[in-house]
C-alpha cells in the first residue's frame, strides 16, 4: 500500500481535493439548494484563477483571492439577471455567460492563454515561510483546509440566517417565498452571486497553488464538481446543512483519490473526463434505474406466480 | 378595507381563446368583512383573487387596499399585507424545510424583520411559534424540527393558514382552501379559519363550492358569473336565506340555468 500510495500522492490528492471542494460547495448551493443547473461554472472557475493570478502577479496574493471572489459575484449576478429579469431559460443563461466569460478571462490574463506565477509570492509561499519549520511539507494542505473550512463555516452560518432560509425555500417552493414578502428573483440573485464567488475563489486558490493559470483549465469543472457533490451526498446523506457541506468536501477529496488511483494504474489523464462524466450520469440516473429494476422484478414475480397458479 | 374599481381582465385578447375573466367588476369590503364567494367554474373567482394578490395586472380599473393603490405592486410586496391560501396544500409550504424554518420565513413579513435579513431564529421566536402551533391542536408544536413534507395535507394546510396569519394580514384570500381535504379535516381547518379570522378581525374573502359554508361562514355572500358579481347579500336578508334560495337567486341573477353539477352536488351533500 505504501508503495502504491506515496506520501506525496496522498498529500496532493488532499490538497487539490480541499481546493476543488469550494466548487462542489458552490454547486451545492446552485444545484442542490436553488435547483438551478448553473453551466457558467467552468469559465467562472477560470475567471477566478485569471483574476487571482493577475493580482498575485502584481504583488497582492491575498487581495487576489478577494478580487477573484468579487469577479465571481459579478459573473453570478449576470447569470441571475438574465434568468430572473430577462426571462432567459436558466440553463441557457449559464451557457451564454460561460461563452462570454472566455473573452473576459483572456482580458483578465492580458490576452495570453497562459500565466506563470513561479517567481511570484503566493499565499502558499507566504505560508511556507511561516509553517514549514513547524509542519514540514503539510503547509500547503494547511492553507487549503483553512480556506475551505472557513468558506464552509461562513456558508453554514449564512444559510441559517433568514436570508439563507429564503434562498433555501426558493429551490423548494418559490410561491411560498413570494408569499413571505420576498422576491424569488432577489434570492436567486444572491444565491448565484455567492455560488459564483465560491467557484472563483476555488480557481484563485488553485492558480496560486499550481503557480500557473491556463485559459482551458476549467473545462468540465461543472461535471467534476457535480460528481464530487453526488459522491459526498450519497455517502453522508442529505439531512442537515452542515452534513451536506461536509459531504461536498468529502466527495471532492474522494474524487481526487479516485483520480490519483486511476493515474497510478496508468489510466491516461485524458480519460479522466470520461470517468467523471460516467460517475455523474450513473449517480444521477441511479434512482430511476432502481425503479426500473424493481418494476421488472415485480413483473417477473407476477408472471411466476401466474404460472404456479395454472 | 378593500376596494376594486371597475376592474376588467381579458385573457388572450383578439384570439379564438379570448376570455373575459373579469368584466367591469367593482367590490367594496368594509374592515372586518368576511365574504364568501360562490360561482361556477370560469366565473372569474380565481382571476379576481389573482388581480388582488398581484399574480397579474388588470387591463383596466384599480385595486385599493386600506387606502393604498396596489394595482401595480408586485405580488411579493403585496404579500406583506395579503395572505393567500390555495386549494393545493403543497403550495403554501416548503416541504424540505422544517416547520420551524417555514414559520421563520412567514415571520419575515413583520416590519421590523426587514432590517434583519442576517438575523436567525432566536429563542423568543421559537416560543412564539410553539404557542401558535399549539393553538392548531394538532401536536405540531412537538414536531418543530421535522420537515414539512412529512405532514398530512390537512396539517400542511393548517400550517399554511397559520403562516398566512402569523403576522396579521390586512386581507386574507382563501381559494377553496379546504376542497382537497377529507370532510373531517376540512371541518377542522374551517373551524380554525373561523376562529383566527374572528379573533384578529381580519378582512377575508373565501371562495367555496359548498353552498352551506357560503351561507354559514362570514357575514356576506357574493355570487359571481361571467366576470361579474351577480349577487351580494348580507345582514337580515342573508340570515333568512336557504341553500335553495341561493340557487334560485343564482339562476335569476345570471339569467340562465345552472349548469354546474359541482354546485348542485355540494349543496345536496348537506
Amino acid at each position: 500500500m505504501t508503495s502504491f500510495f506515496t506520501l506525496a500522492i496522498v498529500q496532493s490528492a488532499l490538497e487539490v481535493g480541499f481546493i476543488y471542494a469550494l466548487v462542489a460547495m458552490a454547486l451545492f448551493l446552485s444545484y442542490s439548494v436553488l435547483n438551478i443547473a448553473d453551466l457558467s461554472t467552468d469559465n467562472c472557475f477560470i475567471l477566478g484563477c485569471a483574476v487571482g493570478s493577475t493580482v498575485a502577479l502584481a504583488g497582492h496574493p491575498f487581495l487576489g483571492l478577494f478580487a477573484a471572489m468579487a469577479a465571481g459575484v459579478c459573473s453570478g449576478f449576470v447569470t441571475a439577471f438574465l434568468q430572473t429579469r430577462l426571462g432567459v431559460e436558466s440553463i441557457l443563461a449559464g451557457i451564454i455567460v460561460n461563452t462570454g466569460l472566455y473573452t473576459i478571462n483572456l482580458m483578465a490574463m492580458g490576452f495570453t492563454s497562459n500565466l506563470n506565477l513561479f517567481k511570484c509570492t503566493t499565499i502558499f509561499t507566504l505560508a511556507r515561510d511561516v509553517l514549514e519549520p513547524v509542519i514540514g511539507s503539510w503547509y500547503k494542505l494547511a492553507v487549503a483546509v483553512f480556506i475551505t473550512l472557513l468558506a464552509a463555516l461562513a456558508l453554514r452560518l449564512f444559510l441559517t440566517t433568514r436570508l439563507g432560509l429564503s434562498i433555501r425555500a426558493t429551490g423548494d417552493n418559490a410561491d411560498m417565498v413570494r408569499a413571505s414578502s420576498i422576491n424569488p428573483a432577489f434570492t436567486i440573485t444572491v444565491g448565484l452571486c455567492v455560488s459564483g464567488s465560491l467557484t472563483a475563489l476555488s480557481g484563485a486558490v488553485l492558480g496560486q497553488y499550481q503557480k500557473s493559470c491556463d485559459i482551458n483549465l476549467g473545462q468540465g469543472m461543472v461535471t467534476i464538481a457535480l460528481a464530487s457533490l453526488i459522491i459526498g451526498e450519497t455517502l453522508v446523506g442529505r439531512q442537515k446543512i452542515s452534513h451536506r457541506l461536509f459531504a461536498s468536501i468529502l466527495g471532492s477529496v474522494i474524487y481526487r483519490f479516485v483520480v490519483a488511483i486511476a493515474l497510478r494504474m496508468n489510466v491516461p489523464a485524458e480519460c479522466l473526463k470520461l470517468v467523471s462524466a460516467i460517475i455523474v450520469a450513473v449517480a444521477i440516473s441511479s434512482p430511476q434505474v432502481k425503479v426500473l429494476i424493481g418494476r421488472s422484478r415485480r413483473k417477473a414475480a407476477a408472471r411466476a406466480a401466474k404460472k404456479e397458479g395454472v | 378595507m378593500l376596494k376594486l374599481n371597475h376592474v376588467s381582465m381579458t385573457f388572450n385578447p383578439g384570439t379564438v381563446n379570448e376570455k373575459k375573466a373579469l368584466n367591469d367588476l367593482s367590490l367594496h369590503l368594509a374592515p372586518g368583512d368576511f365574504a364568501t364567494i360562490v360561482g361556477s367554474n370560469g366565473a372569474g373567482k380565481s382571476t379576481l383573487f389573482g388581480s388582488i394578490a398581484g399574480s397579474f395586472w388588470p387591463d383596466t380599473g384599480s385595486v385599493v387596499l386600506d387606502g393604498q393603490d396596489i394595482t401595480f405592486l408586485p405580488a411579493h410586496v403585496r404579500s406583506k399585507q395579503i395572505g393567500h391560501l390555495f386549494q393545493d396544500p403543497m403550495r403554501g409550504t416548503a416541504p424540505h424545510m422544517t416547520i420551524e424554518e417555514n414559520l421563520a420565513l412567514a415571520y419575515l413579513r413583520t416590519e421590523k424583520s426587514k432590517s434583519s435579513f442576517f438575523s436567525r431564529v432566536n429563542k423568543k421566536d421559537k416560543e412564539l411559534f410553539r404557542e401558535h402551533l399549539a393553538l392548531l391542536g394538532m401536536g405540531l408544536e412537538d414536531r418543530m424540527s421535522q420537515p414539512v413534507g412529512l405532514l398530512s395535507g390537512g396539517q400542511r394546510q393548517a400550517l399554511t393558514l397559520l403562516m398566512a396569519t402569523l403576522v396579521t394580514p390586512k386581507l386574507l384570500l382563501l381559494d377553496e382552501h379546504t376542497a382537497a381535504l377529507d370532510p373531517a379535516t376540512a371541518e377542522k381547518v374551517l373551524a380554525l379559519t373561523r376562529d383566527i379570522v374572528a379573533q384578529r378581525h381580519i378582512t377575508c374573502l373565501m371562495i367555496t363550492h359548498n353552498m352551506h359554508s357560503a351561507l354559514e361562514l362570514g357575514n356576506r355572500t357574493l355570487m359571481m358569473n361571467a366576470g361579474r358579481i351577480v349577487l351580494d347579500v348580507q345582514g337580515e336578508e342573508r340570515a333568512h336565506m336557504t341553500v335553495d334560495d341561493l340557487l334560485a337567486r343564482f339562476a335569476a341573477g345570471a339569467g340562465q340555468a345552472l349548469d354546474n353539477d359541482r354546485i348542485l352536488l355540494s349543496s345536496e351533500a348537506r
